[in-house]
């Protein structure tokens, strides 16, 4: 979508996101985000905008935000170096790894950081929407940990899928509500938790998982979100002596690589998103929004979609529900059309193999959804050859298991 | 004569004989896409204004836009009653504002309501309907601050779409208690008619919420009568008592 803007266009738009401008006040990066909600939210909106400007900022809000993740989620999590996956790639790879997080990935950053916000704004609940269900276990966990109740819709398809983490989030103490409707994915999720914010938009807080919808939730979550990359640009420069030539990030709604990508957009490296490529380039094969979609309003914000020419919505497909969603963060899709991120995708083979791979070299097994940033980085790796690369493992794998253990395995038996 | 005041005269002229005016909404295509036409025929020939809603997170295959206006085209003449289209956004997007706008007003098309385009984002599709004399028409809702509730009854063309419960349609629940006060005050701010919707499904509802509407929409209750492969028509003809 580099053809969005004329390279001059570009080159603007890219130094206000540089200096830290975007979004602008009315939620748009450039072109894309806004607030596209319907009348009966528009107060609900503007409550919680309004409570984003107050604390988000405030020291003693950040005071208390900061303390929570390192006391309670576990930060700084580690930087990594891979020694055997270097030498595997002819590379020198570093591992940001979020699954050392708190509850296993790095939904927790942002679910901690909008249960605060919660608690201060005056929630009496919270509801919030999972995929993969890491955002619901963070979700739960988080509102358990600050006394307010908690709801998770789930798609039926993905309650299925990540069964593991329906019992982790109903173990916290979460009511889960399935949902049949739709394409009872991701999607719909976020559809039945805007319904059921509508009905109570004073007691209910809306916990959003991504980076994506309505302003303020892209700015919201990055903000939350980019402890990943502020912690990891330090440790390259500690451990590493110097930062990565380049970063990769698998992309779903994209609040992980937002996390990680928007503290390194000033710096000279090259920044890799990573969607899934499904099992092939058609539509419906694939969730590769930002590789194969073009512009539409889905879910409150302007921004890369996957649709038909009549702007229905096309499902997904992709072995990895974390990965699973038709459209993509705005501040994504700017990233995207000034040339500064490059979004590549990766497919299902490709990343369950780059899974085993690292499993088998470094000890570590990693989420699917993330399986897909390994996959792009190791072809990276061969047509690069001496690079120092950086690859945010956003998650960990033991959520996938009921997927994993259907597939033998390719490189061990 | 604009098209989008063919709505406030066809409200005015039930008003006039004594009756709120009925605005019965239905999804185009929908339960089948042969119906469509045979159903927007029935439910014109009682209603006074009909909305039509385009598919959107439950698309039905065939059912697009265009689809949609050919239909409208094949009927010209036949209907009486002037429309309102009913759709998110991005199909509207997608077809493009201008075409759109032109395409809609061939088709007998008099206003659009677009649920998900709050008033902040609604400037480029409002002047590409305004300069065909479309309307965009506003929802407003009870929990609506009075300075935003002026700003949208002076902005929304055809009439005011009053939601009269705070939820998304198709729930059970009843007209609240201070409907009276809230209807009063959308009146009070607009110049064209308001017309309540969200939960009316009985002639008891339909008479409460014209003592202090313009017009009643029924939605959901009307789904369900079609749904069953009923005929509207009877249905309908009970509303107004």
């Amino acid at each position: 979508m580099s053809t969005l803007f004329a390279a001059d266009e570009a080159k603007r738009l890219l130094d206000v996101a540089i200096k830290g401008d975007m979004p602008d006040d009315r939620g748009r990066f450039g072109p894309f985000g806004g607030r596209y909600v319907p009348e009966t939210l528009v107060p609900a909106f503007d409550r919680l905008e309004a409570g984003v400007k107050e604390h988000l900022h405030d020291p003693a809000f950040q005071a208390e935000f900061q303390k929570e993740l390192h006391e309670w989620v576990g930060r700084p999590t580690a930087l990594t170096f891979a020694p055997r996956l270097s030498e595997a790639w002819g590379a020198e790879v570093w591992i940001k790894r979020e699954d050392l997080a708190h509850t296993g990935a790095h939904k927790i950053n942002n679910a901690i950081g909008q249960a605060l916000l919660a608690k201060r704004l005056g929630a009496k609940r919270v509801i919030a929407e999972t995929g993969a269900g890491q955002h619901g276990v963070a979700s739960a966990a988080a509102c358990a940990r600050v006394g307010l109740p908690c709801a998770v819709f789930m798609g039926a398809v993905d309650m299925e899928r990540q069964a593991p983490n329906v019992d982790r989030i109903r173990r916290l103490g979460a009511e889960v509500v399935a949902v049949e409707t739709g394409d009872k994915t991701l999607r719909a999720a976020i559809d039945e938790a805007l319904r059921e914010w509508v009905t109570d938009p004073n007691g209910i807080y809306y916990l959003l998982g991504s980076a994506v919808g309505a302003h303020p939730y892209p700015y919201l979550v990055r903000e939350l979100q980019s402890v990943i990359g502020k912690e990891a640009r330090q440790q390259m420069l500690d451990q590493a002596g110097g930062l990565p030539d380049v970063a990769f990030a698998c992309v779903g709604g994209g609040s992980n690589a937002i996390g990680l990508f928007h503290p390194l957009i000033a710096d000279d490296i090259e920044l890799i998103g990573v969607e899934a490529g499904g099992i092939g380039d058609g539509l419906g094969e694939n969730a590769a929004t930002l590789a194969t979609g073009t512009p539409g309003v889905l879910q409150g914000s302007y921004t890369i979609i996957l649709q038909d020419d009549d702007g229905q919505v096309q499902e997904t497909q992709s072995v990895s529900a974390g990965l699973d969603y038709s459209g993509v963060g705005p501040e994504h899709a700017l990233l995207q059309a000034t040339g500064r991120v490059k979004y590549i995708s990766a497919r299902d083979d490709e990343a369950l193999e780059a899974l085993e791979e690292l499993c088998a070299t470094e000890g570590i097994l990693t989420a699917l959804e993330t399986a897909h940033a390994y996959a792009a980085a190791r072809i990276y790796a061969q047509e690069n050859p001496g690079k120092r690369i950086l690859i945010g493992n956003s998650g960990r794998g033991d959520k996938d298991m009921p997927t994993l253990t259907k597939i033998p395995p390719r490189i061990r038996s | 004569m604009n098209a989008h005041e063919r709505i406030g005269d066809a409200i005015s002229a039930a008003n006039d004989a004594g009756r709120p005016a009925l605005v019965p909404f239905i999804t185009a295509g929908y339960p089948e896409p042969e119906g469509f036409i045979a159903t927007l025929k029935d439910v014109a020939s009682v209603g006074d204004v009909v909305e039509l809603g385009i598919p959107f997170s439950d698309p039905m295959k065939g059912v697009s836009l265009k689809w949609i206006f050919e239909q409208l085209d094949a009927a010209k003449g036949e209907i009486d009653a002037p429309l309102v289209m009913m759709s998110y956004l991005n199909p509207l997007l997608a077809f493009g504002y201008d075409d759109l706008a032109a395409r809609a007003l061939a088709a007998g098309v008099c206003a659009f309501i677009v649920p998900d385009l709050p008033y902040e984002e609604s400037d480029d599709i409002r002047a590409a309907l305004e300069a065909q004399g479309l309307g965009l028409i506003q929802l407003v809702t009870p929990a609506t601050p009075d300075d935003r509730l002026r700003m949208l009854c002076e902005a929304s063309r055809g009439f005011v779409y009053a939601v009269t419960i705070t939820g998304i349609t198709g729930g059970d629940a009843g007209l609240p208690a201070d409907l009276t006060d809230y209807l009063g005050k959308v009146a009070g701010f607009a110049d064209i008619p308001v017309c309540a919707g969200f939960g009316i499904r009985s002639p008891d509802d339909v008479a409460a919420v014209g003592k202090h509407a313009a017009g009643a929409i029924v939605g959901s209750a009307l789904v369900e009568v079609l749904e069953k492969g009923e005929d509207p028509k009877p249905f309908l003809k009970a509303l107004l008592g």
